[in-house]
């Protein structure tokens, strides 16, 4: 068994069983997708012309939410340590790692997404957009989000600090996927927001994981 | 593979602190080195430099192999184990996972895994999660990955604290084992090893 | 000529007369635009409610540039581990932050007559600008939460850097999003061409914020230089 293969195994177990995994997540983002219609009222044309965006809205704050000890916990008990010492270079565990929340919580809430859209009151024929724009956004959270985690390991303050930092730099994804999602709900071209989506997704995948290493060897140091 | 480690007047900051200055200092293959100093003088700091998570303010860490110096980096990930007051366990784990884990990661194979846990008396344990093992358990458990796993450099953070009398014998044992293979230890210690070391005192 | 200005003792000397000559030129441009703009003549659409522009267009240009010098210090201290372009940029940040607040403001004042709310989301610069404020705050929360200096400042540099590549996409994404909302929005963003009546007096203004940026910056980076300094010798002082 190759090594990359024991790590991803590894990530994936422990993604499951971190904070509840994806358990977690869908909870918190049902919960708090609750609160609109509570905040808003029950008028149906109200709430079905902000579904699409509001579900996108509290998918970012459960994707951000759900990572904040994605290098915390290795951190603390040195396993962060035995990762950097390995044959694979820190940028790959980083990459691993991400990609392993993004599996373990990003792909249900991807799911889950299109079912809280309509519970909302949007119209069905969006759910498939919304799936998909889940699922690539997702991703550009996931690691954007690790950055952030790396970058907040150095002063032991978590969910909020790790936020606040990456809630403008998400602006990017967030307007192409609800242009995405907002474009198709209304019949016009979608397919550049969702390109850009998608460019942007893997544009993080590929960078971000150096601004992950450097943190961890920051606060490693 | 690694033949010597050397360090040249070596000194280290933490924050504003300077621990120490001009420290130098060889061990050639076959030696093992205990750190001795007061808490805080540096010794961890010491064996993390020589890991390369610390940058040295003034001086260098060198691993010499059988043509020269090798690179850093490389010499580190292939070459180097380091064991420190942490274990890298995950405690709602279960033993044997976390095992094999860290010895396939450091380049080991399971059955070689399971042979070092049969060495250190652990095999019985394996089927534990972490979390209920002792701290002597806890402690030959991440010790494990030494055996099963080869790496000429070992880098090991007061390894006897948590252990007692039967698993220090043990762990002697093991050393000198390493050391007879042409292997290099490091230590940073309170109590005496129990094999022949030189003592190294760090001071500020 | 940066690498003539790395060395701190040189920095001050040239600091300690650049900053106050930075500080005249910039009140001279800022005055003479200023009064070029309030003597033009009134805008057609907007009677003289325009002339906040003056006030908000260079804040808002200096806000970019206030990221620009922040990510550019960072990525030097980051490749040159050089202590006194970090300090350039926990400098930097803000005043930045302090820029983008006030053409934050000056931009809703502007926007009220004009519009008749307190803020627009149709205007694709106050957004864009937003959005900076908002990166300023995180760099400056992530250093103010990290108590190791040195760890605190390669934190904040990787984030600064981070912030500065994403910062051309963020504001393509707001303007692109802002093109596709238009048909909402009643107002154009960025304001009709300009009259040359008008340009002059902003180029002005725009240099002046700059040269003011400036004053400031070399203020606040010799100010940080001498607070290490007095750290490190109080720490020797307590050790010795």
């Amino acid at each position: 068994m190759s090594v990359l293969a024991v790590l991803v195994r590894r990530e994936l177990s422990l993604a499951w069983t971190r904070g509840g995994g994806a358990l977690l997540a869908v909870g918190f983002f049902v919960a708090a997708a609750v609160m609109l219609p509570l905040a808003l009222g029950p008028a149906p044309e109200r709430l079905a012309a902000v579904s699409g965006g509001v579900t996108w809205v509290v998918l970012s704050l459960a994707s951000l939410l759900s990572l904040d000890r994605m290098f915390e916990r290795d951190f603390d008990d040195g396993a962060l340590d035995l990762l950097a010492l390995g044959p694979l270079p820190l940028e790959i565990v980083a990459a691993v790692k991400c990609l392993a929340q993004w599996t373990v919580s990003g792909a249900p809430l991807a799911i889950a997404a299109p079912v809280v859209a309509v519970g909302l009151g949007g119209p069905v024929a969006l759910a498939p957009m919304i799936l998909v724009v889940a699922g690539l956004g997702g991703l550009s959270f996931a690691f954007l989000g690790g950055t952030g985690a790396a970058l907040a390991l150095a002063s032991h303050r978590g969910g909020l600090l790790i936020a606040l930092v990456v809630l403008p730099l998400l602006t990017p994804p967030v307007i192409f996927g609800g242009a995405a999602i907002a474009n198709f709900g209304s019949g016009l071209p979608w397919s550049a927001a969702l390109c850009l989506l998608a460019a942007y997704a893997f544009a993080c995948v590929a960078l971000t994981p150096f601004s992950m290493a450097g943190a961890c060897r920051n606060a490693q140091s | 593979m690694i033949t010597a480690l050397r360090v040249e007047d070596l000194a280290l900051q933490r924050g504003e602190r300077v621990l120490f200055r001009r420290l130098s200092l060889r061990i050639a293959a076959g030696e093992a080195v205990a750190l001795t100093g007061s808490n805080g003088a540096g010794k961890t700091s010491l064996l993390r430099a020589v890991a390369g998570f610390i940058r040295p303010v003034v001086g260098r860490i060198a691993f010499e192999g059988a043509a020269g110096d090798l690179p850093g980096e490389d010499a580190r990930r292939a070459g180097c184990h380091l064991v420190g007051h942490q274990d890298g366990l995950k405690p709602g784990r279960k033993a044997r996972d976390e095992l094999l884990f860290q010895a396939r990661w450091h380049g080991g194979t399971a059955a070689g895994a399971l042979a070092a846990a049969e060495r250190l008396g652990l095999t019985r344990l394996l089927g534990l999660e972490v979390r209920v093992l002792s701290a002597g358990q806890r402690r030959r458990l991440a010790l494990a990955r030494l055996i099963a796993s080869p790496r000429p450099l070992w880098l090991l953070d007061e390894p006897l604290a948590p252990l007692d009398a039967a698993g220090r014998i043990l762990l002697g044992a093991v050393m000198a084992e390493h050391l007879a293979g042409g292997g290099l230890i490091l230590a940073a210690v309170h109590d005496p090893l129990p094999l022949d070391a030189r003592q190294v005192g760090i001071a500020g | 000529m940066f690498s003539a200005l790395a060395n701190p003792a040189r920095f001050m000397a040239f600091s300690r007369w650049a900053a106050p000559i930075l500080g005249v030129i910039a009140v001279g441009l800022i005055g003479a635009g200023l009064w070029l703009g309030l003597n033009a003549p009134p805008d057609y659409q907007q009677g003289e409610t325009v002339k906040i522009m003056f006030i908000h267009v260079p804040a808002a240009w200096v806000a970019m540039l206030a990221y620009a010098c922040l990510g550019g210090a960072s990525f030097i201290s980051l490749v040159f581990r050089h202590a006194l372009a970090d300090a350039a940029a926990k400098a930097a940040a803000p005043l930045g932050a302090a820029f983008t607040g006030v053409a934050l403001v000056t931009g809703s004042l502007w926007g009220r007559p004009m519009w008749g709310a307190w803020w627009v989301w149709g205007d694709a610069r106050l957004v864009s600008v937003l959005v900076l404020f908002l990166l300023f705050v995180g760099y400056m929360a992530l250093r103010a939460s990290i108590e190791d200096e040195a760890k605190s400042a390669r934190a904040a540099e990787i984030l600064a850097l981070v912030g500065l590549i994403n910062l051309p996409i963020i504001k393509f994404s707001v303007e692109w999003w802002n093109t596709l909302h238009q048909g909402e929005s009643i107002m154009r963003a960025g304001g009709p061409t300009l009259a040359p009546a008008y340009l002059t007096p902003l180029l002005l203004a725009g240099a002046g914020y700059s040269a003011a940026f400036g004053a400031l910056w070399l203020e606040r980076i010799r100010a940080e230089v001498w607070r290490r300094r007095a750290t490190s010798l109080a720490l020797r002082a307590a050790l010795a």
